[in-house]
């Protein structure tokens, strides 16, 4: 009845299928992409000036950044208040140590993120071990942080910090060669030029070589058009992308950063042992547990690895503002949860993606940086960023019915 | 007898994504008659009810249901049960933390104006209680009583909706044996008084015993429908239809290879997990060996279930206390994980809640308690993965579209079987299986007695924790017998009969 590998031998779905199957995935980018392009008409071209676009990547660098840990913790099924509180937190320690203590940078910066990494073991211990629900005590955390930061501060701004920290947020990558002005390219920021040609080229090398050696294992792969369209869209877009911000400063060394996170937290997600149980975690922690993981160790985990990151992130919010303020980092978890859900994240445990949660901070970026070009005022930002995570979820319950 | 025909469902068919689960199916229903319908799983029994009950309702299939004779295109579940067409699922759908009353009347609260009026919803329930025969007060919480009484509180709230055709899903699934009979003499009793039943079983010999008609589905089709009052129906000929092929015999034959001991637990004590003073298991000894499958018989509530989770990693219960042995040394089981690592593995009786991510699909299941077996420093090699998922598929036969179907679109049986495959890729040396075969059909039942026969033929060692005796007598070569947490018996295959067992279980009760 059964023929072994019944499944290898099913000719590769057509496109059309294909598209359908994979809607949530594609569906998410188009809609980054729609209102991407809506916000450059509506502009009148402001939205992809270099400028703007590396203010872009400036301005929502903490958000993708927490996002990242945000989607892990969300999917083991919990959920994470407490992030804003602790952005303003570390802030208000690194002010602390580098002004009133002259502490230098990098010492600054590695106490802040294993404090960061303390704080989420401190909450991670009562939801993990004592299974009391995150979402109470990253309340709690929240009002205490945000309290310890006020007491720390004297409720006053510390600043301006050196210069090294403030790079960290504001600095770009090295122009190696000074390239002399070029007839209609203009003149370009080398070092950024040069990653622009070669990340997309390695991009497409790899997701070659994969779809190579699924070939040859005999698994499905996607359509041969489908599989060059995408990959031509992806180049495409990243070599115009790279293109503007070469032709401004170059790329500011938060995008490096930035990237080189996200790849490693997609890799942790889709291709270790510690991901794939997160996923089951979220799945059914019981089941998880009968077959022999830790899953309250790995609650724990997720919970430090997001005080690291919202660790980081209170480092880039302070040096980007000069400033430790009492009020940094206000509503930032918000934005992080938001950008998880749009990205497609379940509320209930067990689904998400990396690249999801990204895509969804960008919309939210987006959705900020053009309502404040067109000089809407914050009251109707809110509310359409209200509108949209709901939109969001209501397309995603909407296609898991149909399906 | 009236000959009315109540329900006729002509040529219904009806196709998921990818499958199709009906073709063509038709099915007829007399008045006041016990109507069975059987099949493997996956043969569209549950999908034919669901059609009926409303649950796919009317459009998403083709095919014309008559009720009395009109043609009804039934909307939703609310249009049905207007008719008084009730089902009762397989899984129980009462809110376990309110009372038996606020249950019965979910939904059909006895009010005006949205006001409820208890006293008259407690003197129902007192009547639709006596009715079923079951003595309990209407404000106890369904949490505090037991499957059995669930079931019953399941029934009375059908009744509470003038049921004229009562379809059960399993009823008697998670159900022992006394309470099984009281069941089916409940619906004989209501069957005197004019209900019309529809039941879904894999228990042949209650469907022999009650049912007027039985229809056979197989592979989404109807095969026959026996008349049980023109001829005498014997379980061989109804497992003949379901499966196509005559059935020989229902346990694979094994010759059994006993060797050393290789497991053995000594005077092991477990108190209950909420309950601190409550013993759920009491002193026991118990030992397997290589090549041997050992039963431990029991009614439903006699601890085997505690017993095995506080063995496997203690997960139930608390202040445990006892000895195991793996190959004569004392082994660590005091997590999952060590007991893993010691050669343990557990199959749980409740696959959906303990055995299984639904949400993830069956390779990541099969893998799910071996990772080190795909993976090398943390990172997957999907390749090795994907083959052991795929050889694991074809060795246990799993019905799949493919080894990326999430699990919780696959059948009872085939969830069954990646259970199965996730211990056997950990590749324990003694497997505790706890009730393998609940709910599942007589084919796949004969492939897991096949499995555990290989299983112990390549020298592991198994215990077998079932209510089904005769499952027992067939597949196991010693027996424990289990009673209130406590070894009562012990007796070798040969010498043991449903009766012995029995007489053991009473026995026990009546020196406390």
């Amino acid at each position: 009845m059964n023929t072994p590998n019944e499944a290898t031998q099913t000719a590769a779905p057509s496109l059309a299928v294909f598209l359908r199957q994979n809607m949530r995935e594609y569906g998410i980018l188009i809609a980054l992409v729609v209102i991407m392009i809506f916000f450059q008409i509506i502009t009148g071209g402001v939205l992809f000036r270099p400028v703007n676009l590396t203010n872009l990547v400036l301005q929502n660098s903490f958000v993708v950044i927490m996002a990242l840990g945000m989607l892990l913790v969300i999917v083991a099924g919990h959920i994470d208040l407490s992030v804003g509180s602790i952005v303003a937190i570390i802030g208000a320690v690194a002010a602390v140590m580098m002004v009133n203590y002259k502490i230098d940078p990098w010492t600054t910066s590695l106490v802040c993120l294993i404090l960061g990494g303390v704080i989420g073991a401190a909450q991670g211990y009562w939801i993990a071990y004592h299974h009391i629900p995150a979402f109470i005590v990253t309340l709690a955390g929240m009002l205490v942080f945000r309290g310890m930061t006020l007491w720390l501060l004297g409720g006053m701004n510390i600043g301006p910090f050196p210069a090294e920290f403030q790079k960290l947020s504001t600095g770009f990558l090295p122009d190696l060669v000074s390239l002399p002005e070029l007839p209609l390219l203009g003149s370009l920021h080398s070092t950024s030029i040069l990653l622009t040609l070669a990340i997309p080229a390695l991009l497409v090398y790899l997701s070659w070589r994969s779809r190579k050696l699924n070939e040859s294992h005999g698994i499905e792969v996607e359509p041969f058009a489908f599989f060059v369209t995408q990959n031509a869209v992806l180049v495409a877009v990243m070599v115009f992308l790279g293109y503007q911000l070469s032709t401004y400063k170059g790329f500011p060394n938060i995008l490096v950063i930035m990237g080189v996170l996200i790849a490693f937290y997609t890799f942790v997600t889709t291709r270790t042992t510690i991901g794939r149980r997160i996923y089951a975690l979220g799945g059914n922690e019981k089941a998880t547990r009968l077959s022999g993981i830790n899953t309250d160790r790995l609650s724990f985990y997720t919970f430090i690895n997001m005080g690291v990151l919202a660790g980081f992130a209170g480092l880039i919010v302070a040096a980007r503002l000069n400033s430790s303020t009492p009020k940094a980092g206000n509503g930032f978890e918000l934005d992080v949860i938001a950008a998880c859900f749009i990205g497609g994240a379940s509320t209930t445990g067990g689904v998400g993606k990396i690249t999801g949660a990204v895509v969804g901070a960008f919309i939210m970026g987006v959705l900020n940086n053009g309502m404040s070009i067109m000089g809407l005022g914050i009251d109707f930002q809110q509310m359409v960023k209200g509108l949209v995570l709901l939109a969001a979820v209501v397309f995603d319950l909407y296609n898991k019915q149909k399906s | 007898m009236s000959t009315n025909v109540i329900l006729e469902m002509r040529n219904i068919t009806k196709t998921f994504p990818g499958v199709k689960a009906l073709s063509d199916v038709s099915f007829s229903v007399e008045e006041g008659e016990i109507h069975a319908l059987c099949g493997e799983n996956g043969a569209g029994k549950s999908t034919l009810m669901k059609v009926l009950s409303g649950v796919y309702p009317y459009g998403t299939y083709d095919g014309e249901i008559y009720y009395n004779g009109q043609l009804k295109k039934f909307g939703s579940i609310k249009d049905t049960e207007e008719e008084g067409i009730i089902i009762i699922h397989q899984e129980l759908a009462l809110i376990p933390m309110l009372s038996i009353a606020e249950n019965i009347f979910l939904g059909n609260e006895v009010a005006k104006g949205g006001v409820i009026n208890w006293a008259e919803a407690t003197r129902r329930t007192t009547e639709l209680l006596a009715k079923v025969g079951l003595k309990e007060n209407p404000s106890t919480l369904i949490t505090n009583i037991g499957v059995g009484k669930q079931q019953l509180v399941e029934i009375a709230k059908a009744l509470s909706k003038k049921v004229k055709l009562l379809i059960l899903d399993e009823p008697t699934a998670s159900l022992n044996e006394s309470d099984s009979n009281a069941l089916l003499d409940l619906l004989l009793e209501f069957k005197k008084q004019g209900l019309t039943s529809i039941i879904i079983s894999h228990k042949l010999n209650e469907i022999s015993r009650v049912a007027d008609k039985i229809t056979v589905l197989r592979d989404g089709a109807t095969v026959e429908t026996l008349d049980c009052h023109a001829e005498k129906i014997s379980e061989a000929r109804i497992i003949q239809g379901m499966v196509g092929r005559e059935l020989s015999d229902r346990f694979p034959k094994r010759v059994s290879k006993v060797g050393e001991t290789i497991f053995e637990v000594r005077n092991w004590t477990a108190y209950h997990p909420i309950h601190s003073d409550r013993k759920i298991s009491n002193g026991i000894n118990l030992n397997v060996k290589r090549g041997e499958v050992v039963g431990i018989a029991g009614l439903m509530g006699a601890g085997r279930t505690e017993f095995a989770m506080s063995v496997f990693g203690r997960s139930y219960g608390q202040k445990i206390s006892g000895e195991v042995l793996i190959n004569g040394k004392p082994a660590d089981v005091s997590t999952v994980e060590r007991a893993i690592k010691s050669g343990l593995a557990y199959v749980t009786e409740d696959r959906k809640q303990l055995g299984l991510v639904l949400i993830n699909n069956v390779m990541h299941n099969n893998t799910l308690a071996n990772h080190k077996g795909i993976s090398r420093n943390f990172v997957i090699d999907e390749y090795t993965e994907r083959k052991a998922a795929n050889e694991y598929r074809d060795r246990l036969r799993i019905r799949t579209p493919s080894i990326y179907q999430d699990v919780v679109n696959l059948s009872g049986g085939n969830q069954q079987k990646v259970v199965l495959a996730k211990w056997l890729f950990a590749n324990p040396d003694v497997l505790i299986l706890d009730e393998p075969t609940r709910g599942i059909d007589v084919g796949a039942k004969y492939e897991i007695y096949s499995i555990v026969n290989d299983l112990v033929a390549a020298g592991k060692a198994v215990i077998f924790i079932s209510s089904e005796m005769p499952e027992l007598l067939g597949t196991c070569d010693r027996i424990y017998v289990m009673n209130e947490g406590a070894i009562v018996a012990e007796m070798p295959v040969a010498e043991a009969s449903q009766e012995n067992i029995m007489g053991a279980i009473m026995r026990s009760g009546e020196k406390v």
